[in-house]
């Protein structure tokens, strides 16, 4: 029995828990003398999850113990002549399961025929669009035979008992069903645990994310020490062709961390002014008739993908600066070369502010005019202006959620690729000019991540060094706003 | 409206002949949120170091006549006023008054206490800092100084001045505000409901305290208690459905109104 269908009996047994449940509780509530304390939803609800619950989790831990438990079994039957190493057994285990594939499709005669030798196994299973070799071993037919029974027997029984504590209970629950039960603080209760576990897996999938970035991460410092990664001033990782004596590159981070944060500098001293004044205006001068209007039109500048902006980047901003750099050059010196390249940090950090100017607009304005009222009146009936009131009450007090919404657009500049990867090229240069191109971290990761790869070597896996580098880097941006923002709320709460 | 002739009364000589002084008089005032009227052509003269109280049913428009007095009805979008108002003898609504001036002489005391997420003390220094009311750090500890004392809040707050005003409870928040309004020195200071969010204790220390504040400021207050009303106040403005009933003595409102509506309001028959 396939596991689509035990879902689907008991899910059809849960529908027939519900409607008994529904039946007593009306029952119950007609009959008792006492008020039922939970409406019948409530009580049948409770029936069809006291069977629908234990049975999926029965389920859930049996699909996931019983296909290890059959792997374990199989792979020990397997010759020891096959499983020299871990590479050969893997190797060969590979080809039960591909045998094993084929088998499911045979019909019980057709395995007699071969069992029996009528037939050979090689041939029956290409005919079956199996690949497998001719000189294929005699252990691993058996071995494969052998996975299809066990996970046959196993699926059997998985319904079986799925369906018994289905049943089981349903029955427990129906049993329970009286006036004084609270159907409805058990539902509660179920509420918050589903909810925990919700949020728990969100955690987890962090969890898991970062420990397997850290783990190909220190397979990476196993070949590069971590001082010429953090330290190092030159990034040149040759080469990530196999063997190719891959270890001569050199891995300095700098360059990379550098060209982010300068690039990020540039995008927020763009996108802040312009993002926080556009804000106030919006929340506190504007016009109902204005703000909608403009509100929108500056949200849709958020939907525009980076790509897009990496274009307008390319064609317009960057020329255009370097043509106006070698214009002013030509004045002052004569001299009519541009200072500024058409890929540069400026024409990333301008295009980039750019895009980051609706999120800090946006966030902030919804902040400003989250601020209640009454401070607002309160000011102006002392005789302040619009502008000193926002200056020294409004800003203040939205100061805690402003930072963090900057904090937050920071991470985001951080992140960013596709903008730098045309506005200021690939190139990992250290300079302090921002009229060069540069390049950050996360352009690098694309970069030793695209083409034929081969995870083993430095070029490839320093991307996870890199990654959790930039990881580390926004965790530390986010937990500097939650800090800010717990410092302001003490202070004023 | 038997006040219209005592309203063309220079001050000067009305005192002389020991006639009352009006620091505010209001004049056939229409206040319009949108097209709906909400006020109808109110003529109410304010006098001088008097608490006038403002008594009606919910949503007659008292809350609305207070913040004309002031112009903080010009806050509200598509909020318009007709009449006149005057202040010593100015109109208000000229355009050639400044409305950051005027808000400074007539100050304001909201229903629910709005501190300013700051310390005490900035709270108290707000208003005199924007208008440059000190010349040096010890004029303004000054000033907090006598403001909080003339607020009755002094001594419960001078060991912890630099804590967060929000940190005080209802009461002691009220009367924060209550002295960063009396901080910037106003002639007039309006309060709407200033203890509908008050306990009977904290409710006391503040009608204590209008009645202090009496002999400096002109007070004008909107409550909602009769019993207040007849406490703290010398005149009272009975206000129904966007109309002004009547004005006259506490006293006499209070024992013997000339207006139906307003004995029936007092005896809580409607309202
Ligand atoms: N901002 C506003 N926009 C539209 N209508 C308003 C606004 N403020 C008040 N009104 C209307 O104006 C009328 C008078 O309101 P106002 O607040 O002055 O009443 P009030 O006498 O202070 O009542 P309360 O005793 O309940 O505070 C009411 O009908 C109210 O609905
Ligand atoms: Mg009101």
């Amino acid at each position: 029995m396939k596991t689509p269908l035990i879902l689907l009996i008991l899910a059809l047994m849960a529908i027939g828990a519900y409607v008994a449940g529904r039946a007593r509780s009306h029952a119950l509530s007609r009959t008792s003398k006492v008020k039922t304390h939970s409406r019948p939803a409530y009580h049948s609800a409770y029936v069809a999850l006291a069977g629908l619950l234990p049975a999926v989790l029965v389920l859930i831990v049996w699909s996931i113990a019983s296909p290890i438990y059959i792997d374990r079994t199989v792979r020990a039957t397997l010759p020891s002549d096959l499983r020299i190493d871990q590479a050969s057994e893997a190797l060969n285990y590979g080809t039960v399961s591909i045998v094993a594939r084929g088998v499911e499709q045979l019909t019980e005669a057709e395995i007699a025929a071969a069992q029996a030798g009528t037939v050979k196994w090689p041939e029956l299973l290409v005919s079956k669009a199996v690949p497998v070799a001719a000189d294929v071993r005699p252990e691993i037919i058996q071995a494969a035979l052998k996975r299809t029974a066990m996970d046959a027997a196993s699926h059997k029984a998985m319904a079986a008992v799925c369906i018994v504590v289905a049943a089981l209970g349903a029955f427990l629950g129906y049993r329970r069903l009286a006036p004084s039960f609270r159907a409805r603080n058990h539902i509660e209760k179920l509420m918050l645990v589903t909810l925990a576990l919700c949020s728990t897996i969100a955690i987890l999938t962090t969890v898991g994310i970062v420990v397997s970035m850290l783990s190909e991460a220190t397979r990476f410092f196993a070949m590069v020490p971590m001082h010429e990664f953090f330290f190092g001033t030159v990034w040149d990782p040759r080469f990530a062709a196999a063997g190719a004596g891959g270890e001569g590159g050199q891995f300095g981070l700098i360059p990379l961390l550098a060209g982010t944060l300068y690039i990020a500098f540039f995008a927020m001293l763009c996108a802040v002014p312009v993002g926080l004044l556009s804000a106030i205006y919006m929340a506190e001068y504007a016009s109902p008739r204005v703000r909608n209007l403009a509100k929108p039109a500056l949200e849709l500048l958020a939907g525009i993908p980076t790509i897009v902006y990496g274009f307008f980047a390319l064609v317009t901003v960057g020329p255009f600066l370097r043509d106006i750099s070698a214009e002013l050059n030509g004045l002052v010196t004569g001299n009519y070369t541009n200072f500024i390249q058409a890929q540069s940090v400026l024409t990333a950090g301008i295009v980039m502010g750019i895009m980051l100017i609706p999120f800090v607009s946006s966030l902030s304005d919804d902040i400003i005019t989250q601020v209640p009222r009454a401070l607002r009146d309160g000011s102006l009936g002392l005789g302040a202006t619009r502008s000193e009131t926002i200056k020294r009450v409004i800003l203040p007090a939205a100061l805690p959620g402003i930072v963090s919404a900057l904090l937050l657009t920071a991470s985001r500049a951080v992140g960013e690729t596709m903008i730098v990867v045309l506005a200021a090229g690939v190139a990992a240069r250290l300079s302090p000019n921002p009229f060069e191109p540069m390049t950050t971290v996360t352009v690098k990761i694309v970069n030793q991540l695209t083409g034929d790869l081969e995870f083993t070597s430095p070029q490839t896996l320093v991307a996870f060094a890199l990654g959790i580098t930039l990881f580390a880097i926004t965790l530390a941006l986010n937990i500097y706003a939650l800090y800010i923002v717990r410092k302001y709320r003490e202070q004023y709460e | 409206m038997n006040m219209m002739a005592e309203t063309t009364l220079e001050p000067k000589q009305a005192q002389a002949m020991n006639e009352p002084v009006y620091k505010m008089i209001g004049n056939k005032v229409s206040v319009f949120y949108g097209t709906k009227q909400a006020l109808f052509e109110v003529s109410l003269p304010v006098r001088e170091k008097t608490v006038t109280a403002l008594i009606g049913p919910s949503g007659c428009g008292k809350s609305t006549f207070l913040r004309s007095l002031n112009r903080m009805n010009d806050t509200i979008d598509n909020c318009r006023v007709t009449g006149q108002i005057t202040l010593d003898g100015q109109d208000i609504y000229d355009p050639s008054i400044d409305v950051v001036e005027l808000r400074a002489r007539v100050g304001m005391v909201f229903q629910k206490p709005n501190p300013f997420p700051k310390s005490i003390y900035e709270n108290v220094a707000y208003g005199p800092k924007i208008h440059g009311l000190a010349r040096n750090k010890a004029d303004l500890d000054q000033i907090v100084e006598t403001s909080l004392i003339k607020a009755g809040l002094w001594n419960e707050v001078k060991d912890r001045l630099h804590e967060a005003g929000t940190g005080l409870s209802g009461g002691q928040q009220q009367r924060l505000c209550i002295a960063r309004a009396v901080a910037v020195s106003p002639e007039v200071i309006l309060m709407d409901e200033p203890c509908s969010a008050l306990d009977p204790i904290a409710t006391a220390k503040v009608e204590e305290l209008i009645h202090e504040l009496r002999s400096n400021f002109t007070i004008v207050i909107v409550t909602h208690s009769m019993q207040q009303a007849a406490r703290v106040s010398q005149r009272t403005a009975m206000f129904h459905l966007g109309n002004l009933v009547e004005e006259n003595d506490t006293d006499k409102i209070f024992t013997n109104p000339d207006e139906s509506r307003t004995q029936d309001y007092i005896m809580g028959r409607f309202g």
